[in-house]
């Protein structure tokens, strides 16, 4: 299940884990990806909380939690290689994975509704 | 906002390249082109690239005395400046501060000046409050200017207009309505062209045919013009900095440094004698972290000022930044903290430029 939130940030669920990133439009509204800072595994985050920073040449931008839990896994590779974050958003450059703790937020949206909202910016 | 932002002649252009613009100092101004800052940065390191600078102020001074009349406003020397030649130089308060920076250059037979599009409103009207009768200030906003930077920049105009590559850093040359000179914000070789508002689009299509040019945007500029160690009026340089803590003492000239006939120049004298309180210096964070304009900077764990400018220069391959410390710490070398959310990022004093100027000689 692939949900996106009003902050960019795409969620996919499986199995009681939300792998997180951020989105397409966010990587091309941020630019070229310089930096990440990464929430340490065992960090526990209720929504909406800034928990990660991806700094592009020209200006830095907060990570949300789109849900709450506990992070079980940062993706490390991005440390040496943040330019991923640029080239394969949806896929290798994920940012962290959540351990859910409770039903996920209303206000998150199906792809459909989530194009209509970066439509309507 | 949008509505009442200014455009430049070249606005139609920047959509049809792909400019994303943003506001800056009022003005719809393409922040980058489709390739992104950093492969606009490297390409202007390497090859050609083309900036619309036309927000910047131009403007002409005409007169007998001219050059006098504006050294009351700066410590710079203008009425040494020989003609076909291009100086910086600074507005100064009568506390020493500075009101803003700018380029003049003597055209035989005027001054021509541009400034900065943040601060047009307020020099133009202040250079005029000191004109005695006889010289007139002229702002030009009919016409644009266009940057073309890089190592490639100079040959490619040369190819159009012959004669430009003669030029040698900070000479001006004069043809066809254009004012050029060998200038520029960025650390490379090139030239800055003034161009009248109606030629300005053809004028850029020219030069964004010729091999090996491509346009740049303003977030390329102020990565490349941070590399090179220069200083963005209203970050680095502002009411409260004097040139001495600025480290542009050498702007001054040597006849106005012996006479002290300028505004601020009891302080500016003091500074020079007993040392500023405070020095802008190059800061360069350890890891690849930025550390960005207000950052507050610790050494030893007290504040001892802050970031005026930083980024991630890309020709540098890492994070670069410009502010100012207390002169105990301005040494290069000086280990410092920088408070980045929170957390001190270790950084050391470092010389500017952090990429070496590559100006034609």
């Amino acid at each position: 299940m692939l949900k996106f939130s009003k902050d960019h940030e795409w969620v996919r669920v499986e199995g009681g884990i939300a792998t997180v990133g951020i989105t397409d439009h966010a990587q091309n509204a941020l630019g070229d990806v310089v930096f990440v800072d990464l929430p340490e595994p065992g960090r526990v985050v209720s929504v909406g909380e800034a928990c990660s920073v991806v700094e592009s040449v020209k200006a830095a931008s907060d990570v949300y939690a789109p849900v709450a839990g506990r992070v079980v896994e940062s993706n490390a590779a991005l440390v040496d290689n943040p330019a991923t974050i640029n080239q394969d958003p949806a896929g290798e450059g994920w940012f962290f994975k959540i351990e859910l703790d409770g039903a996920l937020p209303d206000d998150l949206m199906d792809a459909d509704a989530y194009a209509r909202f970066v439509e309507s910016l | 906002m949008t509505d009442t932002l200014l455009e430049t002649p070249l606005a139609a252009l920047h959509r049809e390249l792909g400019g994303r613009m943003v506001p800056f100092a009022g003005y719809a101004m393409p922040v980058q082109y489709t390739p992104g800052i950093m492969a606009e940065h490297v390409h202007c390191r390497t090859a050609a690239a083309l900036f619309d600078v036309s927000h910047m102020g131009q403007a002409e001074l005409v007169g007998e005395g001219a050059a006098a009349a504006l050294e009351k406003l700066t410590p710079a020397d203008v009425q040494g400046l020989k003609p076909g030649r291009q100086r910086y130089g600074l507005l100064l308060n009568e506390t020493g501060g500075i009101i803003d920076d700018f380029m003049v250059a003597n055209l035989g037979d005027r001054l021509f000046l541009v400034v900065n599009a943040s601060r047009k409103h307020i020099d133009l009207p202040l250079i005029e409050s000191v004109l005695p009768a006889g010289v007139t200030l002229r702002a030009m906003p009919d016409r644009a200017l266009i940057a073309l930077q890089g190592p490639g920049a100079v040959a490619a105009i040369a190819g159009l207009f012959p004669g430009i590559d003669a030029l040698s850093f900070m000479g001006v040359w004069q043809g066809d309505g254009l004012v050029v000179s060998r200038s520029g914000y960025t650390g490379e070789d090139g030239v800055e062209i003034s161009v009248p508002a109606e030629a300005a689009e053809a004028l850029a299509k020219r030069l964004l045919a010729l091999p090996g040019v491509m346009p740049a945007g303003l977030g390329a500029r102020d990565s490349l013009r941070l590399e090179a160690g220069l200083c963005l009026y209203g970050n680095d340089i502002d009411e409260t900095t004097s040139p001495v803590e600025a480290n542009l003492v050498w702007s001054m000239g040597k006849r106005r440094r012996m006479a002290w006939d300028f505004p601020g120049a009891a302080r500016i004298r003091d500074e020079l004698d007993n040392g500023a309180k405070r020095l802008r210096v190059g800061i360069r964070p350890e890891g690849r972290q930025p550390a960005r304009q207000h950052t507050e900077v610790h050494a030893g764990g007290a504040a001892v000022g802050e970031i005026t400018s930083g980024g991630f220069g890309p020709s540098v391959n890492g994070p670069v930044a410009m502010g100012y410390v207390a002169r105990g710490q301005a040494a290069d070398g000086t280990p410092l903290e920088l408070m980045v959310r929170g957390k001190a990022l270790a950084a050391n004093v470092a010389p500017l430029p952090f990429h070496p100027h590559r100006y034609a000689r």
